[in-house]
């Protein structure tokens, strides 16, 4: 057997490990990617934390920006500045409170509003831990009845789908994601075409003929075509048109916040909702469908 | 406290032990917080703190074989938190090499000046990015650009956050 210098074994082990893994990254690229073990061991290991960094951090960040930041004062006005921290602090407590109450009535109302359609609500308590996807992670999973591919949104729009559910936490790909992908259409001439994410905080809408009209502030909405998202949701207004070959640019600013999302609602099924201020489905005009464009696929 | 020698084996080189546990709860409290801090401070998301947790021990332990193999456990765990659209390998990858370039680098020179450490973080953060991009369009077929001004940007900010969070990280150091 051949020996190995004691100055190489760690070049070797480096060799092997990276091969180990460059093997482990074709397998996957092979195989549909199904659920793997070691996400469901790592998600369920590191979820509880995530509930309590999450909670951890906003005490942390409220008494930081309320109170330690603001001790840099002088002698004669440290008393009132003390008592003025401690006015804002508690001020900040309740604007919090507001907030949240505010959050949750809109939530609330939206779900009674849409009582016949099946909704369920989740906290966000995580992102990704890197930055190759955008994806938020939910403290509901397979148990309160979350599955892979449920559509999420927010009262104000469309915010992802469901890519992998565990026992007591999900995880969602953000319409904002590369891969991600939504079948829309232009609320006023009822163009559709598939709109996704770039990675940035626009999303593009694909496969529009550049002699089709479309104007900036247009709303999009949902197609109902990729069988995730019921028609008639919110996904954003068009920011950005320019003419392409064969298709306009298209960039679309999403409706949802997607950079601050704290509550959000999973769909369980495709039934659909009626929108504030939309003109219902049956009384529409019929689709005109963008000439080139491809089938909403499933994602 | 232990010597490294370098290549004429001269020993000048402090190897650190830590206390036990310390880089594994480290290490797991790196990646609790790269999953949670965006959520309250959006902009927090250009900083990697699994990256700067394996360059930091790298750099400490100075011995390559524990240096790739702890990039390699924290590049994984990193990539089983970053849903099913990061194949596990991706960080994997490359904080194995970055583990491995910390710690032999490390053994090499010193690497306690706060300047050195700005500067090797911000070199290993571009490094690291490259490597992602270079795993991404030779094995996934991805498209990704190779450089921006963004990258360069986010480079400093890790360096610079580095610097405070080693100090920190020097107090778990074993006397």
């Amino acid at each position: 057997m051949v020996a190995i210098p004691s100055r190489h074994k760690s070049l070797v082990l480096l060799a092997g490990v990276i091969v180990l893994q460059v093997l482990m990254l074709a397998v996957q690229i092979k195989r549909d990617s199904e659920g793997r073990l070691i996400r469901v061991w790592t998600v369920g290991a590191v979820s509880p934390f995530e509930r309590a960094g999450s909670s951890g951090f906003g005490w942390f960040r409220n008494a930081w920006r309320h109170y330690f930041a603001l001790q840099n004062t002088t002698k004669e006005n440290e008393q009132i500045r003390r008592e003025n921290d401690a006015l804002k602090l508690q001020v900040a407590q309740l604007q919090g409170k507001a907030a949240e109450a505010d959050r949750l009535a809109l939530l609330l109302n939206f779900r009674k509003s849409h009582s016949d359609v099946p909704m369920i609500t989740a906290r966000v308590i995580g992102t990704g831990a890197g930055t190759a996807s955008l994806m938020i992670q939910l403290d509901r999973g397979e148990r309160d009845g979350i599955h892979k591919n449920m559509g999420v949104i927010t009262p104000d729009g469309v915010v992802g789908k469901v890519v992998e559910a565990y026992p007591n936490a999900s995880q969602v790909l953000l319409l904002t994601d590369k891969e991600s992908g939504v079948g829309a259409m232009l609320a006023n001439s009822r163009i559709q075409s598939p709109v996704g994410g770039q990675g940035e905080p626009l999303l593009v809408m694909k496969y529009v003929p550049n002699d089709d009209d479309v104007n900036v502030g247009e709303r999009v909405i949902t197609s109902g075509m990729d069988r995730i998202f019921p028609r008639d949701l919110p996904v954003g207004t068009v920011a950005e048109i320019k003419p392409g070959n064969p298709f306009k640019q298209i960039r679309i600013k999403p409706s949802a916040n997607l950079e601050r999302l704290e509550e959000v609602l999973v769909l369980p099924s495709l039934r659909p909702l009626e929108t504030k201020g939309e003109e219902h489905p049956s009384n529409a005009q019929p689709a005109p469908i963008a000439s080139s464009s491809p089938p909403a696929v499933r994602r | 406290m232990n010597d490294a020698f370098d290549i004429r084996g001269e020993s000048h080189i402090e190897v650190h032990k830590f206390r036990a546990g310390a880089i594994i709860i480290a290490t797991l409290l790196a990646l609790v917080i790269q999953a949670s801090f965006p959520i309250h401070f959006a902009r927090a998301a250009v900083l990697d703190f699994p990256l700067l947790v394996t360059i930091y021990f790298g750099l400490s332990r100075r011995n390559p074989s524990t240096g790739l193999l702890l990039g390699m456990v924290v590049g994984l765990l990193q990539d089983s938190l970053s849903g099913p659209t990061v194949p596990l390998g991706l960080y994997g990858i490359a904080k194995t090499i970055i583990g491995y370039l910390a710690s032999s680098i490390g053994a090499r020179l010193d690497t306690e000046h706060p300047a050195a450490r700005f500067a090797l973080t911000s070199t290993f953060f571009v490094a690291h990015q490259g490597l992602i991009v270079v795993t991404r369009r030779i094995l996934l077929a991805q498209p990704e650009p190779w450089f921006n001004m963004h990258l360069i940007f986010a480079a400093l900010i890790n360096g610079l956050v580095a610097v405070f969070l080693f100090l920190l990280l020097d107090r778990l150091r074993r006397n």
